[in-house]
């Protein structure tokens, strides 16, 4: 029996190859499975490979198997690209239509999949009589999707749903009749819990509803489009707004206007458009706004690679605005992150009034997987220091409402448009404790050291999540959705006696120079492992004064997530 | 109750003697205390360049932002506290050139807010090059030997991408111009107000006189009718964009705000925004 599985899909894009994916995956995860899927897509509607992975197992994973034990196939070209990583005697159960071929290490199906879909109604219910098939292999009950099923085609009306169901009972029926129920194959048991089921963007836009954002300023990009999709259905219940702007500078500007207007206004893009907001970014830290910024990080540079994994975006996001601004840099590695992180970003933004960036990545924003019950008691709401008409009494003075007031941590009194009382100028020109233009030597000097002061010395809570030996050889040191491979790794090594320690890096500015150097202090070696080409993380490592005599790196930048193997056999190497 | 008074601060603006955003200033702070509006209850946005300087001019709240972005930052401080009374403003390099993009989405989204551009068909605060709205033939600094590209027309752009209400004025009219203000402010949707607005440094042909002799005050034409689109995109034509007065208005279209769904009267920056308990319980369900 088995204890995890490794299950995959794989067709041409827009037939169903998502759907039948997470069908598969909610099914599983309702019976108490731990499911992490990754979608392997290209940046086309229709056409050309894809597939969806799923990781199936009695505990949880947050990555991708190195192998496949099951992949269903629409098609050769999907037996061809996967055949490579299945293991020995792994099952392909393949479309009969067009005549599939195999290598002798693994054992083919071929099932008429099209033609008993057409017999339940509808060539396009292949995907169910696949699923069918599957259930069958894996020991599982027939009727494990119908939940799913019915949920996904009531609306389309009963007899689709009865016609979806039986194409799933005779692929399950024509699979027992091939031999294809395996002993070997089927699944252990699970607990039974219901936990979530939910992607990195889900939980962004979820944990974005949950701390208070009321407005939301967007233009689509893969892979952030989710959230704004997300939200625009929710925001009606809140009493929100999204916007889908004519471009991102629009999106950023407009969330600085929300944010200056008082509410708490956030955007959501990746690699392109964080290039492009980037001056306003500057506008954001210049004129003490809280805004918040999502970047789900994908292969750059340029179009680059739009649908694939990279964390590249390290350097830009603490540089990439000119001059010189305070700002937080926040990185989520888990979907349960995702949710807490934007409360985190929104009450960071209002309390140190600077721009906060969260990055994702690719593979979190997109992989769903099982997520922990959520819940609404983490989330608290603190909005810094904010006068009311009331509160702006004790602060008239001869001069006016001072916004920029001099304070000893240099931060000052926020009042939203519309107070009484309040009136003041914001400018993105420098300027005195009253808001008005001031370009004069003494002035900027104070007023620039005003703003830096904000986040001198600060080092965030969790900036740093370390687990391992206390005392290990070797520190493997990673970032975003690298937290799954990495422990994988970690565990295995640890499981064959070697003594390896993880510290993953939640936040990037503040930079957590601190803990860091305390995570890897006792550490013969440390391995820096990130998804880009030249080693950003580690840069700033040294940047921000991390000092260790043996570091190294291990950077992937083919646009695929790590695979667990990759840094197993890695730090082995290193060992 | 407010006065003119009320919305002058005690800032000396950075223009040149005899600059036309003088009047347009004067004319926004006449049509503020006309309106009854409260300092408090009025944010101006504005760019870069020398008319994007006004927001620090007038005594309500005020932004100053980026080049060109005055539009979108005007949206999100609306969205924020739709009861604020939101001018954008700026100049014809900030609004036509860097920022044109915005300006045509403003107008086809409709927001209420007003956007005032104080247009002089030059770069002035950089010392005189060409702008969107400098006229084939036009010497600058960048065209020394003649502008080789062609004129943006503002007024006829805005009526193409579906602009509610339409207005031009010129800053030696100021009566006028404070009656556009009005008007524009009061109107429920996206307002336009172009102004022309002499630079007096660095254009030597579109100076007051020139204004003057090519102006055609649509006030003077008895029988216009603003709410005949046909007859607005014809004038605008005719006049080579030179019409001053509301050139159109559809008092019908809704506004933006008003078709958000389930979006409140009160502002969402003075609402409770802690997300409620049955909200979130339902939120989570669509995951299990």
């Amino acid at each position: 029996m088995l204890e995890q599985l490794s299950w995959k899909v794989g067709g041409q894009q827009g037939e169903g190859v998502e759907s039948t994916g997470e069908t598969f995956a909610v099914a599983l995860n309702r019976r108490g499975y731990y499911v992490y899927s990754f979608r392997h897509f290209s940046s086309r509607i229709k056409g050309g490979h894809s597939n969806d992975k799923v990781r199936v197992s009695l505990r949880r994973f947050r990555a991708a198997a190195d192998y496949t034990d099951v992949l269903l196939a629409f098609d050769q070209e999907s037996i061809d690209v996967n055949v490579g990583e299945m293991r020995p005697g792994g099952i392909i159960i393949a479309d009969a239509k067009f005549q599939p071929t195999a290598p002798d290490h693994v054992r083919l199906f071929p099932v008429p999949l099209t033609k008993i879909a057409e017999e339940c109604g509808s060539a396009i219910m292949k995907n169910m009589v696949s699923l069918g098939a599957s259930a069958c292999v894996l020991g599982l009950p027939v009727d494990i999707f119908n939940e799913v099923v019915e949920e996904r085609f009531r609306r389309k009306g009963q007899k689709i749903v009865d016609q979806n169901i039986e194409a799933i009972r005779r692929g399950f029926e024509h699979m027992k009749e091939l031999g294809g129920a395996d002993p070997e194959f089927a699944l252990k048991p699970a607990d039974g819990q219901r936990r979530l089921f939910m992607s990195g963007n889900d939980a962004l836009a979820l944990g974005a509803l949950a701390a208070g954002a009321r407005v939301m300023a967007a233009y689509p990009i893969t892979p952030a489009s989710d959230i704004m999709e997300y939200l625009i259905k929710k925001m009606p219940k809140v009493g929100g707004v999204v916007v889908q702007t004519e471009d991102e500078i629009a999106a950023m500007t407009m969330t600085i206007g929300a944010a200056y207007g008082g509410a708490r206004a956030f955007t959501a893009t990746s690699g392109p458009g964080l290039s492009l907001m980037m001056e306003a970014i500057g506008l954001a830290g210049m004129t003490e706004t809280p805004v918040v910024i999502v970047d789900t990080q994908r292969g750059g540079p340029s179009t680059g690679l739009p649908t694939k994994q990279e964390q590249s975006d390290l350097l830009a996001a603490l540089f990439g605005t000119h001059g010189e601004i305070p700002k937080i840099v926040l990185c989520p590695a888990t979907t349960e992150d995702c949710f807490t992180v934007m409360a985190d970003a929104f009450n960071l933004a209002e309390q140190y009034q600077c721009p906060v960036i969260v990055m994702s990545d690719l593979q979190l924003s997109l992989s769903k997987q099982t997520t922990d019950h959520l819940k609404l008691d983490d989330i608290s709401i603190d909005r810094g220091y904010v006068l009311s008409e009331a509160d702006l009494q004790a602060h008239t003075t001869p001069q006016g409402f001072k916004r920029y007031e001099f304070t000893e941590s240099g931060i000052s009194p926020r009042v939203f448009p519309g107070t009484k009382g309040g009136l003041h100028h914001v400018t993105g020109v420098e300027h005195v404790e009253t808001g008005r233009p001031n370009e004069t030597s003494p002035n900027r000097k104070v007023m620039m050291e005003k703003r830096m002061r904000k986040l001198q010395s600060v080092e965030l809570p969790n900036s740093v999540v370390s687990t391992g030996d206390e005392d290990a050889d070797l520190v493997v040191i990673g970032i975003g959705s690298n937290v799954g491979a990495i422990e994988e790794a970690r565990e295995q090594l640890a499981a064959e006696g070697y003594k390896v320690g993880h510290a993953h890096v939640h936040a990037l500015f503040p930079f957590p120079t601190k803990s860091l150097q305390a995570a890897i202090a006792k550490a013969k070696q440390v391995l820096v492992v990130e998804n880009n080409y030249t080693g950003q993380l580690r840069h700033l490592m040294s940047f921000f004064g991390v000092q260790h005599p043996n570091v190294s790196s291990l950077v992937k930048y083919d646009g695929r997530p790590f695979l667990p193997v990759e840094i197993y056999n890695h730090c082995k190497g290193l060992m | 109750m407010a006065t003119v008074k009320d919305f002058r601060n005690d800032i000396r603006p950075n223009w040149c003697p005899g600059c036309g955003d003088f009047s347009v200033q004067a004319s926004i702070q006449r049509a503020l205390a006309a309106l009854g509006k409260e300092p408090h209850e009025v944010a101006v946005i504005s760019g870069i360049g020398c008319s994007g300087r006004i927001s620090g001019y007038i005594n309500t709240y005020g932004f100053h932002g980026v080049h060109g972005r005055a539009l979108p930052t005007a949206q999100g401080v609306k969205l924020a506290n739709r009861h604020l009374t939101v001018i954008a403003s700026g100049g014809d390099g900030d609004g036509f050139g860097i920022g044109l993009n915005h300006f045509m989405h403003a107008v086809r989204r409709n927001m209420d807010i007003t956007y005032i551009v104080m247009d002089n068909q030059i770069y002035g605060l950089t010392k005189g090059q060409h702008s969107p709205t400098s006229a084939h033939g036009f010497k600058a600094k960048t065209t020394p030997a003649g502008n080789i590209e062609n004129a943006l027309v503002p007024v006829q752009i805005a009526l193409a991408a579906g602009v509610s209400f339409l207005a031009q004025g010129f800053s030696s009219d100021v009566n006028q111009l404070v009656r556009l203000i009005e008007e524009g402010i009061r109107h429920k949707g996206f307002s336009f107000i172009n102004v022309f607005s002499p630079c007096v440094t660095y254009n030597k042909i579109n100076t007051y006189d020139w204004y003057r002799e090519h102006v055609y005050n649509l006030d003077e034409v008895p029988d216009y009718d603003p709410t005949d689109y046909n007859q607005a995109m014809k004038v605008i034509a005719e006049s080579h964009g030179l019409c001053t007065g509301v050139i159109y208005k559809d008092v019908n279209r809704p506004a933006y705000e008003d078709q958000i769904p389930g979006y409140k009267e009160e502002p969402i920056a003075f609402q409770d925004i802690a997300l409620q308990e049955d909200v979130f319980a339902e939120a989570i369900r669509e995951f299990a």
